[in-house]
């Protein structure tokens, strides 16, 4: 939306790095942004952290954004917000999953662990599918539910279904403890 | 992990005849009096020893995201009261804050004093409201009762700031709703006075009772490693030795203004997480009484020899005595809108009247004040942030609160998401209490101090 590019040392160093791979960079109000091509993020996540100049040590938030009626496309967004102790700056990376049926990343919980819950609620929210995630459930809300409800094509005053009574199961499910 | 866990199915093994040792799964909540009816934690216990938690949210998940995007920027402040509902104030705080930079909007400086002063009062509710309920929890009663006398102090001048006790909605983007009533900083000076002595009354209660350490000591242990990667912030992380503020380390509003001290622990247990929380108390009362000393009274509209202007002479005069007439009608505005007139609008707020409602005197007594009024509150009008994406974060009492904020140029949020900094905590809960024994898990989640509020949003 904001059309300033980053001049930001880290949006140089990654482009510097990636080239291509970052399509995009942008500023505003002292935030940096860059965008990342899907089949790169992982690698830019692991380098983010790892880099000596970036340092990027710590995650601090994963969310998503439905840009259905920006008329943009691809249409979900998922946005990181970094932060680095070393440097005491911050740094916001986003990736644009391809598909927009069935959106998919790759799931970055090996890197950053904490990401594991944010990750869970984006695919809760949106229906963001993150690949390679241990346990890519819900979160906030339950597994019947119909629909993802951050999504900007679903009503906010949609009704759902009553749920069927669950039966109360005899053995651990084979997912519930995922460590 | 032990062999026990991978057993399948419980049933088969108990027709088996299996003899050797088998986990037992317990559901710890939703409705248990230690998890406050909003968090269900399985448990798979050999003997009384915790093998493995799942953690179950969503109990309180009110859709706050989804709301924002179908009401204008300004009215999204109810929805931040109720997200971490022992401290509303600085929910409040950061929403402004982050509309603000959306803006990029400046407040002023007795503005932003006011900010400082009511964010500190409630890390102090927080911290004591979390002490509270721990110790509580813990059968420890009397320090329940004291702290919340403590707390009740400081309630009482919230509820004279603000008209409400936990609804307090007292924030605007670009200011505060009504400057403080005539006398609070003394009234609030004086109940920080008391409210210590009560704190002091725990310490003497608590700090080195050998029930209540024997309880804490040693107990929900976390490695700064882990503590760090699993996105931990505020007295959590600072308990384990990690001396991260963002008031230290990223300063906001006037925190650089204000001396105080960042207190750490060093092994990240129970109690070591309670002795923090008892210190930041002391210090938020440090960084209020250098505020009260330091906050500036702001500019005054006044004539020629010294007197406040009302509204309605100052529209007199900018109208060269056409509305003489109208000055025999005095508006007389509703007594709950106390302080949101002319003179404190213009000391508290920003000036910007696309962002600022107009003081209620304008509002109710000319067409200027009234249209301006309207153009903010109608449909389709009122706040439009320039296109574009920030992320804003505070240092709640919890830890780093944070909104991420896009606006596309109309008047709606495009997109609000909440960080809320026990979320993080609550994911890394099950590292905790592994290994600990079940009645630990009533003092760690305890000393976690989740809000179900925020957690679920």
């Amino acid at each position: 939306m904001n059309e300033t590019p980053s001049e930001h040392p880290v949006t140089l160093r990654l482009q510097a790095e990636f080239g291509d791979a970052i399509v995009e960079t942008h500023a505003h109000r002292g935030d940096h942004t860059a965008v990342v091509q899907p089949e790169k993020y992982l690698e830019v996540v692991r380098f983010l952290r790892n880099d000596p100049e970036c340092s990027f040590d710590f995650l601090v938030d994963l969310t998503a954004v439905d840009r259905l009626r920006l008329k943009l496309r691809p249409r979900f967004e998922v946005v990181l917000h970094f932060y680095s102790s070393r440097s005491n700056s911050r740094y916001r990376l986003k990736v644009r999953p391809a598909d927009d049926a069935a959106p998919e990343v790759d799931s970055i919980v090996d890197v950053y662990p904490a990401a594991n819950w944010p990750e869970r609620e984006v695919w809760d929210m949106f229906g963001v599918r993150f690949g390679g995630h241990p346990n890519l459930r819900r979160i906030l809300l339950y597994e019947e539910f119909q629909g993802h409800p951050l999504r900007k094509d679903y009503p906010v005053n949609k009704r759902q279904p009553l749920v069927e009574e669950r039966p109360v199961p005899q053995d651990r499910p084979s997912t519930f403890f995922y460590t | 992990m032990s062999e026990t866990l991978t057993i399948a199915p419980l049933g088969s093994a108990l027709a088996a005849g299996a003899s050797s040792t088998r986990d037992m799964l317990l559901n710890m909540g939703p409705s248990h009096p230690a998890m406050h009816g909003v968090i269900r934690i399985v448990l798979a216990l050999e003997g009384e020893k915790v093998e493995d938690a799942e953690i179950e949210i969503g109990y309180l998940h009110r859709g706050f995201e989804k709301d924002s995007e179908v009401v204008g920027w300004g009215q999204v402040f109810p929805y931040t009261d109720r997200l971490n509902y022992v401290s509303p104030l600085m929910n409040n705080v950061c929403y402004a804050m982050g509309v603000e930079k959306l803006l990029g909007l400046e407040t002023t400086e007795r503005c932003q004093y006011i900010r400082v002063i009511i964010s500190e009062v409630s890390r102090i509710t927080d911290h004591l409201t979390c002490i509270a309920a721990c110790s509580m929890e813990l059968g420890a009663m009397t320090g329940f009762i004291y702290l919340m006398k403590a707390r009740e102090y400081l309630y009482e001048l919230v509820e004279e700031l603000t008209g409400a006790r936990l609804t307090v909605s007292y924030l605007k983007v670009g200011g505060v709703k009504a400057d403080l009533p005539d006398g609070w900083l003394e009234r609030l000076d004086g109940a920080l006075t008391k409210g210590l002595a009560e704190i002091d009354e725990v310490h003497k209660l608590l700090t080195r009772n050998r029930i209540f350490i024997d309880r804490v000591k040693d107990v929900g242990v976390i490695s700064k490693e882990d503590a760090w990667s699993l996105g931990f912030t505020g007295p959590v992380l600072r308990s384990i030795g990690v001396p991260r503020d963002l008031r230290k380390d990223e300063p906001y509003l006037v925190y650089d203004r204000v001396d105080f001290d960042v207190p750490v622990g060093s092994v990240g247990d129970n109690y070591d997480r309670y002795l923090v929380r008892m210190e930041e108390m002391r210090q938020s009362v440090r960084i209020i009484r250098q505020c009260i000393k330091q906050i500036p009274q702001g500019a005054v509209r006044v004539d020629l020899s010294g007197r406040p202007l009302t509204g309605a002479e100052m529209v007199d005069s900018a109208k060269m005595g056409m509305t003489t007439d109208l000055l025999l009608r005095t508006v007389r505005p509703d007594p709950t809108m106390d302080g949101s007139d002319k003179l404190h609008t213009r000391q508290l707020n920003a000036t910007d009247k696309q962002v600022v409602l107009p003081p209620k005197e304008d509002t109710y007594g000319n067409i200027e004040g009234l249209m301006n009024h309207f153009m903010l509150i109608m449909e389709g009008e009122g706040l439009k942030p320039p296109p574009g994406e920030i992320y804003i974060a505070n240092e709640a009492a919890n830890g780093e609160l944070g909104f991420y904020m896009v606006s596309d140029g109309s008047g709606r949020a495009y997109r609000v998401h909440c960080r809320p900094p026990c979320y993080y905590l609550m994911q890394g809960l099950d590292k905790m209490i592994r290994g600990d024994m079940i009645a630990d898990v009533i003092a760690t989640f305890g000393t976690i101090n989740m809000i179900a509020g925020e957690l679920d949003r």
